[in-house]
């Protein structure tokens, strides 16, 4: 492009004329600078949501632990001398846990004061004793070192998120629970340690406890789902479309109705999912299989729209040579025009499953939005997914999901970022240009 | 199980079917050089007859058991089940099924429970025999059929191509059945709400509060569905994020388009599409957690109340992810104004803005119209950014500052936890899906219209 701005302007004699010149060239530099602001605008506001969701997220894949000695006392975990893990696994936990702090804090007395206590261990610490007794018959009448997840306000606490330095009226934590708390940290009692919890578990109310694996094995299903319904389907329609359609009235509608579809807010395809796949056909409720076929639905203009522009850019030369040599119609496309179309076909179907992988609102319509605890094992178990989780955890109060929900866009972003990153290499790989 | 099972089988009959119609045609004794088609086309033809009939069958089987099996068990239950109402019915039906499989029941199993039981689970036995039964008989006899038809002289390739074109035409019509059934069901349970609420009020009453009342003397709950306060919202909300979107991204379409530098462009553009492809629940998180806050901090700052759900940091927030929309449409509108209008301009000696604002700029008008229209249709369809951010009552005000609902949070409150078909509650939630729709896609047809005109004008 020319660049007519920078060309230094010839004096005029005119004084007047330089002088509308000069506030010519000002309002073009104006211009420009609004031009660019625009620009920056968009990418500071790109820049503040990213940071924003990194800073608070990052802290929960460390959690903090609280090292505690609990006492496996043969007579109170197995008082007949069994051995059998069975009857093991059915001992108070739960107070074996509790006395091991309160051996600690010997001086705690009083049920206010021993609720509190109890509350700077995790809710869950109990079941990571068990396992950890489990593993290790051996452990029995013997005292062990065992690390134990903090309850979730401590390990805010821990990580600075709840301040120190306030009134104690203004704080979860209360003035004891912060000395305890410090008791055990100067000791050596405390460690922040990696969050494995945070992949291998499902949702939980309890903030320490929720993972995203329940979340992301129900994305999984629910995009196989849409995979397998949605590329042959949507390769099937692009190729009938491009290469056999008549150019007759049917054609058009079918035309003009995979554009408007494109457009159709996501929500109407979960009323769509709800009115017709759950209440007309009876499907289950919350099951990857229904969400994925609304997914499917959904991507299928994307993927069919990509699909015809990427027949579309197959040379002629190509099946005239093909139907010169004698192939069907049929062969020629399937031999020789399809092949060369379908990298361009998986970087839009690539693109249309990221979308979808993204896609919360039809979801919310059919029942995905449920609190599901376990890890869901087929496609008609009750799942929630991704994003899904995400709105559930963003909607929840307790200070501990702030970090698991920004932590868990992290993840998402990273599945988004690695599907376009794979389109755009394949696009680079596979692009051919006649 | 039996399901699986049964699908493994006929697609290793089907399987079984290529092979043996391939080797017919070739020990027919005829070279493949005098064969109407190639070998594998005769497979494929015999294949298909195997396939298709046996698919067909157990499809039927699918669709017709339940209705078969409740019928079979209404039958033994006589005239206390024919007095129960549908609801109770299905119950009832529910609890036989589970009992025969084992699973929780809502209420004691009474004999005639336990017989209808017994019944239910013989009949389906019997059932899935008789189909898989008659689906394999399917199977073979197609395939028998479909083999004695085989020959070098028939012409086995045209035949299947056929049926291979019928599943394409039947691949590319499901778009039209979506939109159908998208219509269908809308305008089906529409209707049924305007039954029970009438259109005027639904179009024009200016009270929604679709609670409806669990006892008679509950306060503010009387369920009325006036949904102007809603439309109201979700414009106000939509202007918000134009506001936001529409200058942003047309000053940064063309600078891009007309004073970057390749290296800019190629730098800068795939980052603000990053915003396009980050899922809008993120954007929701975004606005609740953020924008919220500091948009209520900067107005007690300079005391003016602003509420926590505020219509502004939802409209901001939706602007700022609407950006890359009007963006990109806009550059390609831009960049689609013939080269010479420019050089005609430089050559008056206009500068660039100037060429840009009375030359390119009305030029590509319609264009940048019809993308801004775009823009506008998918942010009153957007839902996961207002129902994070945005409020749930309804109220009727112009205010930015305050928390207005959309037609999105008022689908998804509607319909999500515990949902009774027949409430007007539910039946509401179709009535505004219909509106969305329709209003969407009118906006649709209007800008693709509009773009097209234009492109035909340059080309």
């Amino acid at each position: 492009m020319t660049d007519i701005a920078t060309t230094v302007p010839r004096p005029l004699a005119d004084a007047d004329s330089a002088a509308r010149i000069e506030r010519r060239y000002r309002q073009e530099r104006r211009f420009r600078r609004i031009g660019l602001a625009a620009i920056c605008v968009a990418l500071g506001m790109l820049a503040i949501m990213l940071i924003t969701i990194v800073s608070n997220g990052y802290t929960a894949f460390i959690a903090t632990e609280v090292a505690i000695d609990v006492t496996f006392d043969p007579a109170e975990v197995d008082p007949d001398g069994t051995g059998d893990p069975a009857v093991i696994g059915r001992a108070n936990f739960q107070g074996l846990t509790r006395n091991a702090l309160r051996a600690y804090f010997p001086d705690v007395s009083g049920r206010t004061d021993r609720r509190d206590l109890n509350k700077l261990i995790s809710v869950g610490a109990p079941s990571t004793v068990r396992a950890a007794l489990l593993e290790n018959l051996d452990w029995m009448g013997t005292t062990q070192t065992i690390w134990v997840k903090a309850g979730a306000d401590f390990d805010s606490f821990n990580k600075g998120q709840i301040p120190r330095d306030v009134p104690e009226s203004d704080r979860r934590v209360n003035d004891n629970q912060v000395s305890w708390f410090d008791q055990l940290a100067a000791n050596g009692r405390v460690e922040k340690r990696f969050n494995g919890t945070f992949f291998s578990s499902a949702d939980s109310r309890e903030p320490e406890q929720a993972g995203i694996r329940g979340a992301v094995v129900g994305s999984f299903f629910t995009l196989i789902v849409t995979l397998l319904l949605a590329f042959p389907v949507g390769v099937m329609a692009a190729v009938y479309l491009e290469e056999f359609a008549p150019k007759n009235r049917w054609t058009d509608l079918i035309e003009v109705n995979i554009n408007n579809l494109a457009a159709v807010p996501s929500i109407v395809f979960g009323l769509l999912g709800l009115a017709v796949l759950l209440n007309l056909f009876g499907l289950p409720r919350s099951a990857p299989l229904v969400g994925g076929i609304v997914l499917a639905l959904m991507t299928l203009p994307t993927i069919i729209i990509a699909g015809r522009a990427s027949l579309k850019a197959v040379p002629p030369s190509i099946r005239e040579a093909a139907l010169g040599m004698g192939a069907s119609p049929l062969q020629t496309v399937t031999h020789h025009v399809l092949p060369l179309a379908l990298p361009g076909m998986l970087t839009g179907t690539i693109i249309g499953m990221a979308q979808a992988l993204g896609e919360t609102a039809p979801l919310l319509m059919i029942g995905m939005v449920a609190f599901i605890v376990d890890v869901p094992g087929s496609f008609t178990d009750p799942a929630t997914v991704l994003p899904v989780q995400i709105f559930l955890w963003a909607d929840a109060p307790e200070r501990g999901f702030v970090e698991k929900t920004s932590a868990a866009i992290m993840v998402l972003l990273a599945f988004l970022i690695t599907m376009n990153l794979l389109a755009v290499l394949l696009r680079k790989r596979f692009e051919r240009r006649w | 199980m039996t399901f699986t099972l049964l699908t493994a089988v006929l697609l290793v009959l089907t399987m079984l079917s290529y092979r043996l119609g391939r080797q017919r045609v070739l020990a027919s004794g005829s070279s493949v050089k005098d064969m109407h088609s190639l070998p594998s086309y005769y497979g494929a033809y015999v294949a298909l007859w195997c396939g298709i009939p046996a698919f067909l069958m157990v499809f039927l089987w699918q669709v017709l058991e339940p209705q078969f099996l409740r019928s079979i068990t209404l039958s033994g239950l006589g005239d206390t089940a024919r007095a129960l109402s549908e609801t109770q019915l299905n119950l009832l039906l529910n609890d036989i099924r589970s009992l025969a499989s084992g699973g929780i029941l809502s209420r004691e199993p009474d004999a005639a429970m336990t017989e209808a039981a017994e019944r239910y689970s013989t009949w389906r036995n019997i059932s899935t025999a008789l189909w898989a039964v008659v689906a394999i008989a399917a199977a073979i006899g197609g395939l028998s059929y479909g083999r004695r038809l085989v020959n070098p002289t028939f012409r086995a390739r045209p035949a299947v191509e056929r049926v291979i074109k019928i599943v394409l035409i039947v691949a590319s019509t499901i778009a039209i059945l979506t939109t159908v059934g998208i219509v269908v069901s809308l305008l089906f349970e529409a209707l049924r709400f305007f039954g029970k609420v009438p259109i005027t009020e639904f179009l024009f009453g200016l009270q929604w509060s679709p609670q409806t009342a669990l006892r008679a003397d509950q306060v503010g709950s009387s369920g009325a569905f006036g949904a102007i306060p809603v439309f109201a919202g979700t414009f106000l909300i939509t202007i918000i994020a134009m506001t936001v979107a529409v200058p942003i991204g047309l000053m940064s379409a063309i600078y891009m388009s007309e004073y970057a530098s390749r290296r800019f462009r190629a730098i800068v553009k795939p980052i603000l599409e990053i915003l396009a492809g980050i899922p809008t629940v993120v954007y929701g998180f975004f606005a609740a957690l953020t924008i919220a806050p500091f948009f209520r901090g900067l107005g007690e700052s300079v005391g003016l109340g602003v509420a926590s759900e505020s219509a502004l940091a939802a409209g901001v927030v939706m602007g700022i992810m609407i950006i890359p929309f009007v963006s990109s449409l806009s550059d390609d509108v831009i960049n689609a104004v013939p080269q010479a209008m420019r050089d005609g301009s430089f050559a008056l000696g206009a500068t660039h803005s100037e060429t840009i604002r009375q030359v390119i700029i009305p030029a590509a008008l319609p264009g940048i119209v019809g993308s801004i229209l775009l823009a506008v249709s998918r942010a009153i369809g957007e839902t996961m950014i207002v129902v994070m951010a945005a409020g749930l009552a309804a109220n009727l005000t112009a205010n930015p500052l305050q928390a207005v609902t959309t037609v999105t949070v008022q689908i998804v409150t509607l319909l999500t936890g515990d949902q009774e078909f027949d409430s007007a509650k539910t039946l509401a939630a179709f009535a505004l899906g219909l509106v969305l729709f329709v209003v969407t896609l009118g906006l649709n047809v209007i800008a693709l219209r509009v773009v097209r005109k234009y492109r035909e004008k340059y080309d």
